[in-house]
């Protein structure tokens, strides 16, 4: 199904319209009160930038750093081409230590390879952590709507249902009660677990750590209390040191949720050691390559500087009015917009790179600076070079093409377009219904134009000039 | 069949240009990184870091009491457990093993807390002044679970623990730590979530308060 269509079907949802609205513009008021609190945003946005540009340059060499620190410290480091061979390595871990229950904490890398699914076919059992996200896996494995907010789409009332529904207990009202029953559900879950599960917002070549960033405090437990740990991410993530840690941390919550901090930041390395009395006793790192080492060094390098904020969508007008879901895949909003086109390929995601109306918002507030709007505009480019544009549309611009090579016929063109604007404006400055195309204006009036185009008033002017 | 590492890692290699003529050049620049570790802008610091640290540990929501005298530690841990009608009998740190707890009145138990403790008590390596973040390695002294898994985490913070930044945290860390803690957790405040309409609750999976006793 195309974007399109997936709006429409979106747009006509008035209780999806209703709680989108619920929470429209929040996150950007917070994140806006978070940078006009913090006097350094824009320097250390700069620096953010530069750190995370400065890795991709020589990603290969930090990487193999990484790799090098990790199994010195105890961890396995493992690569895979794409989310499959993600699932097959998690599986084969999963095997080799008699697992069975799996806790998950956040991590849009395992949506992209589609690890529950995975897991579930191998007979291992996943359960779902972050409270966004185990709403929506006992919800018949619903899909995020947004990269940080799991649920933005749905009402306490949906979630008091389903959890009425689910665990067979008395419908709640109260958001507090709600989320304490989710606690208790998953309290043993975290207790009894073979393995854990998280992403990773950061890998460090410095310490060969992997570092994650949570509120909820489920990230700690998956990493702490079972057996076998497992950190799934990117390939791109990784950073050089923990002062250039620090420097990202100042930036990503604020950027996110307008926090100064989240509540928990982990730094995790390597099993636990001689003495420890918690953590486990294995430590694995998956790395996905997934499309992403095809950026780099093109015209798409910087969506890899990407930190996986939400600044983007949150600010988008787009996102804002037709939620995640319309997007199709596991990225929403402008970043979803550039990155599935480019993770699942071009012909995959036709109306993607047309779904936003290019007001360049996102640009302005990524905190490391990604041209998103560019990056768009580029897909379009790469679109109409491999015709993949409607043929409605191909022939338009061949026409027009035509009649602009053509200075006569333009001239002609538009005096005629003019006439027939002002006739349909009736005399105003704004025409109400567009003629030939009537859904121009459903929503809005269009200008009524000059009497006279600028090519005459540009021949009248010369002639003056002349006498 | 070439292995998933070598061809990725080819992949990358291809994309970034790299061969013989600069492999060694960007080997040296990743190490000399790593070796003079870089730090971005910094906030500046108001002279009274304690003051800055107590200001916004509560703005995330923590309490604070100030416990000039070391020793009275267990007696202010106490009181403030009664006061809020808090169970007494707390799982502590072995690294605060020392302190009187029983003298207190504290049934305490030194060690890592389990599912059923309803306290911990923890040190803390350093604190953090910018955000008002408790700074806790794991290590045989220090259960990285103590506070996480009871609902109230008390945290003893040595006034001269209070640092800027993250950044002077680290250079500590890289300076007094013999062996690199399996995990450095950085705690502001008691855990929370917004998933459901953005709506803040405390206590989503860990800790529902986060009391420091400030000591020195």
């Amino acid at each position: 199904m195309y974007f399109v269509d997936r709006v429409r079907q979106r747009l006509d949802d008035t209780e999806l319209q209703r709680n989108l609205k619920r929470t429209r513009g929040r996150n950007a008021a917070s994140r806006a009160a978070a940078v006009a609190a913090f006097t350094d945003f824009d320097a250390v946005r700069t620096r953010a930038t530069e750190i995370r540009a400065s890795v991709l340059r020589d990603l290969d060499i930090w990487l193999e750093r990484f790799e090098q620190k990790a199994a010195e410290t105890g961890a396995t480091v493992l690569w895979a081409r794409d989310g499959d061979e993600a699932c097959r390595l998690i599986i084969d871990i999963a095997r080799r230590h008699g697992v069975r229950t799996v806790v998950k904490s956040k991590s849009m890398v395992s949506e992209e390879a589609g690890l529950n699914a995975a897991l579930e076919q191998a007979g291992i059992r996943p359960v779902e952590t972050d409270l966004g996200e185990y709403i929506l896996q006992i919800n018949d494995n619903e899909a995020p709507s947004h990269i940080i907010m799991p649920v933005i789409h749905k009402s306490k009332e949906q979630v008091s249902e389903l959890f009425a529904r689910v665990h067979g207990t008395a419908p709640k009202t109260d958001i507090e009660d709600l989320t304490r029953e989710a606690r208790e559900k998953l309290r043993p879950e975290f207790l009894g677990a073979d393995m854990g599960l998280s992403g990773g917002n950061f890998l460090i070549a410095e310490t060969g750590s992997v570092a994650i960033v949570t509120n909820e405090g489920n990230g700690r437990l998956c990493t702490t209390m079972p057996r076998v740990h497992v950190a799934l991410t990117g390939i791109e993530k990784v950073v050089p040191t923990l002062d250039d840690l620090s420097t990202l941390l100042r930036i990503l919550p604020r950027s996110a949720t307008g926090q100064a901090i989240t509540n928990y930041v982990s730094l995790l390395t390597g099993p636990k050691q001689a003495g420890d009395p918690d953590g486990p006793e294995h430590m694995y790192f998956v790395l996905v390559d997934g499309g992403r080492a095809d950026l780099l060094g093109g015209d798409f390098e910087s969506m890899l500087r990407c930190i996986r904020c939400g600044a983007c969508m949150n600010h988008c007008p787009v996102y804002q009015t037709v939620g995640g879901h319309s997007y199709g895949w596991v990225y929403p909003g402008p970043m979803g917009s550039v990155l599935t086109p480019l993770y699942q390929g071009l012909d995959q995601a036709l109306d993607l790179p047309q779904a936003a109306t290019l007001c360049n918002q996102c640009s302005v507030v990524c905190p490391v600076s990604i041209p998103l709007p560019e990056l768009m505009r580029k897909l379009r480019e790469k679109q109409v070079e491999r015709g993949l544009r409607p043929w409605s549309e191909r022939l338009g611009m061949r026409l027009w093409a035509w009649v602009a090579a053509r200075p006569w016929l333009y001239a002609i063109g538009s005096r005629i377009a003019v006439r027939y604007l002002r006739w349909l404006a009736e005399g105003r400055d704004r025409i109400q219904v567009m003629g030939v195309a009537p859904g121009w204006t459903s929503q809005r009036d269009f200008p009524a134009p000059a009497e006279r185009t600028f090519r005459d008033l540009y021949a009248a002017q010369r002639r003056g000039g002349r006498r | 069949m070439s292995s998933a590492r070598d061809d990725i890692l080819g992949a990358l290699r291809c994309r970034t240009g790299r061969g013989p003529d600069n492999a060694a050049a960007a080997c040296a620049h990743v190490e000399r990184t790593i070796l003079q570790p870089r730090s971005g802008p910094r906030p500046s610091m108001p002279e009274d870091l304690v003051a800055l640290f107590v200001e916004r540990a509560q703005a995330m929501i923590s309490t604070v009491d100030l416990c000039p005298d070391p020793a009275q530690v267990p007696a202010r841990c106490a009181r403030w457990l009664r006061e809020q009608g808090l169970p007494l009998d707390p799982v502590v740190a072995p690294s605060l093993a020392d302190l009187d707890w029983r003298g207190a009145g504290l049934e305490v138990r030194i060690g890592a807390a389990g599912g059923g403790d309803r306290v911990g008590v923890t040190g803390c390596f350093r604190a953090i002044a910018e955000t008002g973040t408790l700074m806790l390695c794991s290590g045989p002294d220090s259960p990285a679970v103590n506070s996480l898994l009871p609902e109230t985490h008390v945290a003893v913070v040595p006034r001269a623990h209070i640092v800027a930044d993250m950044e002077a945290a680290w250079q500590a860390a890289r300076a007094e730590l013999a062996v690199w803690p399996r995990a450095v957790n950085f705690v502001s405040g008691p855990s929370r979530t917004a998933d459901i309409e953005q709506t803040i609750v405390l206590g989503a999976h860990g800790p529902y308060r986060v009391h420091l006793l400030i000591v020195g």
